[in-house]
């Protein structure tokens, strides 16, 4: 029984892991592709029918480039960096319930990894780890502007971190519990979506987000402009395909979390009412888990060729006296709407 | 002091009230402009299989033309490379000879006859100056090369292709 369990799993984090590199791999071309169609022009269109095949042409490329490692440089952090950016980026996944049970013949699948009762925190450790990624990367390139690319993406993170939490206080005060599966297991149906109860809550957790996972328009930590690249302006070939790769990685993950979290992940509106057996409702409500997940990529990318991204100080002033004091009032109205609820309804 | 024209305008700055310093309202606005975009057709040509098309005065590399029988029409009277401003096209004429009446129109003709594309400037000036309708700048792009000299069109390239139409007359019928 243990070792079934342990081969179901295995199967999961395989699969899982094999979504998640194969969507991060195409959310490459699709970026371009958004970019393109957004500038009146077409994109890459020439590897493959549509560019279909530019993804593996990228990566082909990248691991034929030349490895450099500054003289300068502490080589193991310098290897370290791109590797920690990846595997945190990679492991944060693994609580996000990607459906319901799933019944072959008597035994019941869950398709989640770990249901773990406090999921929600887990994902908080594993994005502030995402962080030490780019920090010791950036430290370890014996640069300059690698160094305020780091030290630049370390402020930022802690302070849009505080907003994040905050936002998510608010939303954990209506679900009452920190699982993500039972998150989204209350979210039933359409009317059950904590978007509808929480709205500025969610408004701050996507700002946070992007600024989370280092997006336009909160990309200063890699800054073309000022800083040529950032914290990754040393690095090349594979190493420098790690951090872009842990970069869509993060942004998938936190697309599926906003979608999990905040619109109901696998449910959908009139899902009992078909007279659909459960095997069903569980694979459509992973398909349309995936649907909301592709929407918040494009919603990404689409935010990415509209705004310009923001001076330091604005960065800053945003986070610190506009995002955290709304947060803050977020949870107050939200606890006066819970009390004033559970009195008089 | 009263301007010129009337149409200057005085901006104001006047600091901005909280509907635009919320910002979001703009960001949604730009967010419509962009997903416009997306949607609109797109103005690339997908060059190898799409050309663009050349506007019909399109004036390109030169080529020296024949009349009906496959003569060439040109004979060195100069007036081109007078008329050239950019002084590119040089000639040596030749007298025709007994016999070359099926090669030549004119009693005269250009032995040499040279355009540098580096120095024409595609005026189109020879083509009115010439009297005989012997050269044209319908061609297309002059293509690069390595070397200067081979910016030096001879007749081999600028001579027109001979088209004997008595034979493709013969291979018509």
């Amino acid at each position: 029984m243990e070792s079934a369990l342990l081969l179901e799993k295995t199967i999961l984090v395989v699969v899982v892991f094999a979504i998640t590199l194969f969507i991060a791999m195409y959310s490459t071309l699709v970026e371009r592709k958004v970019a393109g169609f957004m500038q009146a022009r077409f994109g890459p269109d020439r590897a493959g029918p549509f560019g279909l095949l530019q993804p593996l042409a990228d990566g082909g490329k990248f691991f034929f480039k030349e490895e450099i490692i500054p003289a300068g440089a502490h080589k193991a952090l310098f290897i370290a960096g791109p590797t920690i950016a990846m595997f945190t980026a990679c492991i944060s996944s693994a609580v996000i319930p990607w459906g319901q049970e799933l019944t072959i013949g008597e035994k019941v699948f869950t398709l989640q990894v770990a249901d773990i009762n406090v999921g929600v925190l887990y994902i908080f450790g594993v994005v502030a780890l995402g962080v030490y990624g780019i920090m010791i990367g950036g430290w370890a390139s014996n640069n300059k502007y690698a160094l305020m690319g780091a030290v630049r993406a370390a402020s930022q993170s802690i302070s849009y971190e505080i907003g994040m939490g905050l936002s998510l206080i608010a939303l954990l005060m209506i679900t009452g519990t920190l699982s993500l599966k039972e998150i989204v297991a209350q979210q039933e149906g359409f009317v059950n979506w904590n978007i509808w109860v929480q709205p500025l809550g969610f408004l701050i957790f996507l700002v946070c987000a992007f600024a989370e996972c280092n997006r336009v328009p909160f990309d200063l930590a890699e800054c073309e402009t000022e800083l040529i690249g950032g914290y990754n302006v040393e690095y090349s070939s594979m190493k420098l395909a790690f951090y872009m790769f842990a970069e869509y990685i993060n942004m998938f993950v936190s697309s599926s979390l906003m979608a999990a979290l905040y619109f109901g992940g696998y449910n959908f509106p009139f899902m009992y009412d078909l007279g659909l057996s459960q095997n069903w409702i569980t694979i459509i409500g992973v398909l349309v888990f995936f649907a909301k997940i592709l929407a918040f990529i494009f919603f990404f990318m689409w935010i990415r060729w509209t705004v310009p991204r923001f001076r330091y100080d604005q960065l800053m002033r945003l986070g610190w006296k506009i995002l955290i004091p709304l947060a803050v009032a977020n949870i107050v109205l939200t606890g006066i709407a819970t009390i004033v609820k559970d009195t008089y309804f | 002091m009263q301007s010129l024209s009337n149409r200057k305008k005085v901006l104001e700055q006047k600091p901005m009230n909280f509907w635009e310093r919320m910002y979001l309202p703009a960001i949604v606005r730009g967010l419509g402009i962009t997903i416009k975009y997306f949607f609109q057709p797109k103005a690339t040509y997908k060059y190898p299989e799409v050309q663009r098309p050349y506007s019909k005065n399109f004036r390109g590399q030169h080529s020296l033309k024949r009349d009906e029988e496959g003569r060439e029409r040109c004979t060195a009277c100069g007036l081109c490379a007078l008329s050239c401003p950019a002084e590119a096209i040089t000639m040596i004429s030749a007298e025709r000879q007994k016999g070359e009446e099926n090669l030549y129109r004119e009693e005269k003709y250009a032995a040499v006859y040279e355009i540098n594309m580096l120095r024409c400037i595609f005026c189109g000036l020879c083509e009115e100056a010439c009297p005989k309708e012997a050269i044209f700048l319908d061609g297309s792009h002059v293509p690069p090369e390595q070397l200067r000299k081979d910016f030096i069109y001879g007749k081999d390239k600028l001579v027109e292709p001979r088209f004997d139409y008595k034979k493709e007359q013969k291979t018509i019928a």
